[in-house]
């Protein structure tokens, strides 16, 4: 009844191609940005700031690169969390050799270093397909792993073997290390996830985001269009990368503070994928909505637990979280296969002609 | 938009010409010792009983097979072997036989998609969007928009194609390849499993595109009344080889054409 176009006429092509044609849509995005921006800071913990809202944002900042590559380009992928640590130890290894250098620039271009490492690892997709492919992309995964574990020269020899995460100020305020609040922390990784999925938009609505769909469609005809599969795939596998590498970077140094290899393990790239499998192939929406599905079960489960009067240890609360968890991906794949995104366009569609069937 | 030095071959002259083309995969001789050529602006048919090479002749000239022997002359430029890209960037543009669109994509995404090849602006144009990308997006969209207005499919916009019927399909296909502005467009049995009414709309749709727009079109189709009526020459292959190449009156005449489709008492 409040959520139809009726009435909204387009008479320019601009109009019809903009991000959010529908003004609910729009007023509705709004909406969101303006709650995360000041009622979610003013109201927020520190304790949901920093255990809910900043991992969510950041995963599903890796969710986003992973759906550009597995839902808009067909490249199944294994190898997420291994791009997530190539950017997180790059970002680190820039962060201590130019100290002067601002930390939040390095977070961004240690997502290049990670689109570099996705470009040869990338290569094989031009012969291999599917589960091939998947299987290609789990050695990289083992491969990086392998590098963050037997290469001390990544964490500058610490005895520890972990990036210990150096002390940064952005306009006097600390926003990495111990002393960074969650509410600075938070505005960073807001304003760059905020940011990159704009850019994501742009690029999937765009040519890029066609041939992208093009060759994940139907690659033969993809090819006897002009389209170069190679430099596609490619350009997927980089822009994914970065975005995964952007990811991993924020992780270490506005979440975890420090981190060993284990952070970027292969449960790490199941995690992702899984969120992009729920959350819907080839929606940007459905990363957010896989991320947050994904990660915020488990914190949610066992207080939720609690206030059935059910006292459960805390091992026991994690365990069931799992079950949980794998019992709705099972329910979520037999029922909607295209995951969570496609739930809300068939919410939007029936509230569109609610209260008629149609 | 063209290099001046392409739009030289006019109308009646040889767009393509194909040489002693001979094809196989192992042992088996897809194509032998055929040679044929394509005028510019006219409708040339490719017709043949089942398995007679008609769509790997096809493959050959859009470069997704490369035959052992032969040539290709494209446009004036010899080529061993095409590559489905120069193919392309070249100006052929196909359709296939058993609908190759790009299914989850909505129709004007599908027909955007076939202009990809004229779209220039760069990736990071591309990640702004708002200005030269948008610009360009807005006036191949008005292209788009017209290729949808000329082959009737303004209703079907935003349906991903995958849920269209076939015939619609393939109509959805047919507005893709024109996408591309081709010199010489390949349809593949453009009319295959179609109701009558729906293979009257494209023959009117091939027709209006040859004279509207001026393409070349080159068309493999089994329903002979087609052929004879649409084809201004059509050339006939029965294992792999030309048995005859004619107007559709003369080819409708000959002996071996008969035979082949006939069979013929040993």
């Amino acid at each position: 009844m409040f959520y139809r176009e009726a009435g909204q006429f387009k008479t320019t092509y601009r109009a019809d191609m903009a991000t959010f044609p529908i003004t609910q849509d729009r007023i509705g995005i709004a909406i969101i940005l303006m709650v995360a921006f000041t009622v979610i800071p003013y109201f927020g913990s520190n304790f949901f700031l920093h255990a809910i809202m900043i991992p969510f944002l950041i995963f599903a900042l890796a969710a986003i690169g992973l759906n550009i590559l597995t839902g808009y380009t067909g490249l199944l992928s294994l190898g997420t969390g291994g791009f997530m640590g190539v950017g997180a130890y790059a970002c680190y290894k820039l962060a201590t050799i130019f100290p002067e250098v601002h930390i939040l620039i390095w977070v961004v271009t240690s997502g290049f270093v990670s689109a570099a490492v996705g470009i040869v690892f990338g290569l094989p997709s031009l012969r291999i397909k599917g589960f091939y492919l998947a299987v290609a992309t789990l050695a990289s995964q083992f491969f990086l792993s392998w590098c963050f574990i037997r290469i001390p020269w990544l964490v500058n020899y610490n005895v520890s073997n972990a990036i210990e995460v150096p002390r940064r100020t952005l306009f006097g305020v600390h926003v990495t290390g111990p002393e960074a609040t969650p509410h600075a922390r938070y505005f960073v990784v807001l304003a760059i996830v905020v940011a990159m999925t704009w850019l994501a938009s742009n690029l999937v609505r765009g040519r890029i985001g066609r041939m992208w769909m093009a060759v994940r469609d139907m690659d033969i005809a993809a090819e006897l269009m002009g389209i170069k599969l190679l430099n596609t795939k490619l350009l997927a596998f980089a822009v994914s990368s970065f975005y995964c590498g952007v990811a991993g970077a924020m992780l270490v140094f506005l979440y975890y503070g420090s981190a060993e290899a284990t952070a970027f393990s292969i449960n790490q790239s199941f995690a992702i994928l899984s969120m992009v499998i729920i959350g819907g192939l080839g929606s940007l929406l459905g990363s957010f909505l896989g991320a947050a599905l994904i990660f915020m079960l488990p914190l949610l489960l066992p207080p939720f637990l609690g206030s059935l009067g059910l006292s459960i240890q805390a091992a026991t609360a994690e365990h069931l979280s799992f079950m949980v968890i794998g019992a709705l991906i099972v329910f979520f794949l037999i029922v909607e296969p295209h995951g969570l995104a496609r739930l809300w366009q068939i919410a939007k569609q029936k509230l569109r002609v609610w209260p008629y069937p149609y | 938009m063209r290099a001046p030095d392409e739009t030289t071959i006019k109308a009646g002259q040889t767009l393509l010409s194909v040489e002693g083309v001979s094809l196989s995969f192992g042992g088996v001789k897809a194509i032998r010792n055929v040679s044929f050529d394509i005028r510019k602006g006219e409708i040339r048919a490719i017709i043949g009983p089942n398995g007679a090479g008609k769509t790997s002749m096809l493959n050959v000239i859009n470069g997704f097979y490369h035959p052992q022997e032969g040539q290709i002359t494209f446009k004036g430029i010899k080529r061993k072997k095409m590559r489905p890209h120069d193919a392309a960037t070249g100006g052929i543009a196909r359709t296939f036989q058993n609908v190759a669109l790009f299914k989850s994509m909505t129709t004007l995404d599908n027909i955007m998609a076939g202009r990809t090849l004229r779209m220039h602006k760069s990736f990071f144009w591309q990640l702004l969007r708002y200005g030269p990308a948008e610009q360009e997006e807005i006036e191949h969209r008005r292209k788009v928009e017209e290729i949808i207005d000329f082959l009737e499919i303004q209703h079907i916009r935003r349906v991903p194609v995958g849920r269209l019927p076939y015939g619609l399909q393939k109509r959805v296909e047919l507005g893709r390849a024109l996408a591309m502005e081709p010199e010489l467009l390949l349809l593949d049995e453009p009319m295959a499993g179609m109701n009558l009414e729906e293979k009257e709309d494209m023959c009117r749709y091939v027709i209006d595109v040859n004279n509207h727009y001026g393409t070349t079109i080159a068309l493999i189709e089994h329903d002979m009344g087609v052929v004879m009526d649409l084809a201004n020459r059509v050339v006939v292959l029965d294992y792999g080889q030309k048995i005859a190449d004619g107007t559709p009156d003369e080819v409708k005449a000959n002996k071996a054409v008969i035979d082949a489709y006939l069979g013929v008492a040993h």
